[in-house]
């Protein structure tokens, strides 16, 4: 690298000046807040950890965007984590081992060795809150409710919700009897709705007409709530599995309707985000102006079961950066601070020891400082008035 | 982007052939890209604009969510990858193959070939699916000519009448992929405008058969 650029960051690597950090520290405290009001408990994984458990119930994905290491205590492969979900469960799993839910919730860098989606940072913000120990919808529509507060609280509206169930998918290639590596064939082709390869895909298979059609119609199960009608005309006559989880689906539905009614929900059967290690419904969050989601989550039962304890878990997660990018939240100007001058005098000490204390930002000036006042930040000077330091606008 | 609805097509024939199938939904533009140096085309509604980019680039735009739709080639979006967008529909048009094509006669080589391709990724995991390690050399155009100067012993690149090859003493050898235009759409743009597009698709899947019962 040349010599003249050494400032340059590496690609996605991003660092934030005074004001932007300044915003991002405040929005950080209020989520924290908020989850604290609604009884999640912070929780701070380590960075470094594990490859093994870094990855636990997780797909090829998320190996290829951890960085590795080898730790040379122990000869074995560490991970720089690239997602906090499977740290949390484990928390929850070994750490705290209870009978009642945990609510946790956690905020932290997170780094990727290739970044997610157009112009994404390679070491985003990641924060979420997870549910562990409950299995029915109620728990899924309160991680649901927390993600769209989170959103809110940075002034994002107008927000979409897509929903969708992998035990839908799961069942309905359980039931056609599909081997592991039809099944992700025919997911791969799913994801891309590629109608074309689909039915393609499934007239080179031996099925039964209603299950050829059940699959195939998959990839046209999105739009408004009429989807779920539709589903249920088009599978009925499915395994148990299946039915179950519309009925799981549906539900979710009607509680998020009343929940969240300034929200849209958006149905699709054939989205299967996080497929590896979900287990039942699953969502993420679009809003107008961005062609990619923006926060997501879903239920992933059993992750916990490689720490020691199997329990129902439902979480979200988002990028707190992407957030404060999208938020259309107007921030109040920076206060200004107070200007204390150079000078060597026990009242003016004592003076800002007193202004500091009742929340005033005093800034000390230094003997022969260079540049501007405004540089300092300071809208206030402190000026001896032949009796007492006062505090003086300095005007502008 | 949020109320209208913008379709990125490339110039040339993805263009001419998509025409009548954006007129059966009652879509038709204004200015003619051939003549004309606007990237951003208007068309007889208003709330629905074509952007004209290189066909490579589709795919990305859609992606991204700079246009809400597109029309893009299959070798296009297989050299893309990934499953960043919804490809719901075959619009049957701009028909050929990608292939393997080399010299006239081909002698096969025992150690290990150099394959001229824009496609490369394409042309990597067909090779790989075959068992043969190759090595891969990208090039932007005129591929036929990297054989012939010893460039490359064999040059992966879609195929229509295949004259060129004939005109350039290369022949067809295998068969990749078979090609056409499809439909592609942005996922958010699915979820959040979801009755209008999927009325367009709907639209422009009935142009499609009617053409084919033709």
């Amino acid at each position: 690298m040349k010599r003249k650029n050494r400032w340059l960051l590496p690609e996605g690597i991003e660092e934030l000046l005074p004001e932007p950090a300044a915003r991002l520290e405040r929005l950080r405290r209020e989520i924290l807040d908020l989850y604290a009001s609604w009884g999640y408990q912070m929780v701070i994984p380590p960075f470094v950890d594990y490859l093994d458990s870094l990855l636990t119930g997780t797909g090829h994905d998320l190996d290829l965007r951890t960085f590795k290491l080898i730790d040379q205590l122990s000869g074995r492969l560490l991970g720089l984590r690239a997602d906090m979900t499977p740290q949390v469960a484990r928390i929850d799993a070994h750490g705290l081992k209870r009978e009642a839910p945990s609510r946790l919730c956690y905020i932290g860098t997170v780094l990727h060795t290739r970044p997610e989606g157009f112009s994404a940072s390679r070491s985003p913000l990641q924060v979420g809150a997870e549910l562990f120990g409950h299995a029915g919808a109620e728990s899924d529509v309160e991680i649901l409710q927390l993600m769209v507060e989170t959103l809110a609280l940075t002034g994002i509206e107008d927000l979409y919700i897509d929903l969708g169930h992998v035990g839908i998918y799961r069942g309905l290639a359980r039931d056609a009897q599909l081997d592991a590596g039809q099944e992700a064939l025919l997911f791969d082709a799913l994801q891309r709705k590629a109608i074309p390869e689909i039915e393609e895909f499934l007239a080179g298979m031996a099925l039964s007409t209603a299950q050829r059609e059940r699959l195939a119609g998959l990839a046209t199960l999105n739009g408004e709530r009429e989807v779920l009608r539709r589903a249920r005309d088009l599978l009925a006559g499915s395994s148990e599995g299946v039915m179950a989880a519309l009925d799981n689906l549906e539900h979710i539905a009607d509680l998020a309707a009343r929940h969240l009614p300034e929200v849209t929900l958006h149905f699709d059967l054939a989205e299967l985000r996080g497929y590896q290690y979900q287990t039942g419904v699953v969502f993420a969050a679009f809003v107008a102006d961005r062609g990619q989601e923006i926060a997501r989550g879903g239920r992933y039962d059993d992750i916990g079961r490689v720490f020691g304890v199997a329990r129902p878990a439902t979480g979200f997660s988002t990028d707190l950066r992407t957030l404060m990018e999208l938020g259309a939240r107007q921030w109040p100007a920076p206060a200004g601070g107070i200007l204390a001058p150079a000078e060597n005098d026990a009242a003016l000490d004592e003076r800002v020891r007193e202004l500091r204390a009742a929340g005033e930002t005093v800034v000390r000036q230094l003997p022969g400082q260079g540049g501007s006042i405004a540089e300092t930040g300071c809208d206030r000077m402190l000026r001896w008035n032949g009796s007492e330091w006062t505090v003086e606008s300095l005007g502008n | 982007m949020s109320d209208t609805l913008t379709i990125a097509l490339s110039k040339g024939r993805i263009f001419k052939e998509t025409l009548p199938l954006l007129a059966h939904a009652g879509i038709e533009p204004v200015d003619d890209p051939e003549t004309s140096r606007k990237l951003i085309l208007d068309t007889n509604q208003d709330d629905v604009k074509l952007v004209i980019i290189r066909a490579s680039d589709v795919p990305t735009y859609v992606e991204y969510g700079a246009a809400d739709l597109g029309v893009a080639g299959k070798d296009v979006l297989m050299e893309h990858g990934g499953g960043g967008l919804y490809e719901p529909l075959d619009l049957r048009i701009a028909c050929c193959k990608l292939m393997v094509a080399g010299r006239e006669p081909w002698t096969p080589q025992t150690r290990r070939l150099r394959i001229a391709s824009k496609y490369v990724n394409s042309a990597r995991a067909y090779f790989a699916e075959q068992g043969q390690q190759v090595e891969i050399i990208k090039l932007y155009g005129s591929m036929e000519l990297a054989p012939l100067v010893g460039l490359s012993d064999l040059i992966v690149d879609v195929v229509d009448t295949g004259n060129t090859l004939r005109a350039n003493g290369l022949q067809p050898l295998d068969h990749i992929a078979d090609i056409s235009s499809r439909l592609v759409v942005n996922k958010a743009s699915m979820k959040r405008k979801h009755a209008r597009v999927q009325a367009f698709i709907d639209r422009i899947a009935e142009a499609v058969r009617q053409q084919q019962a033709a």
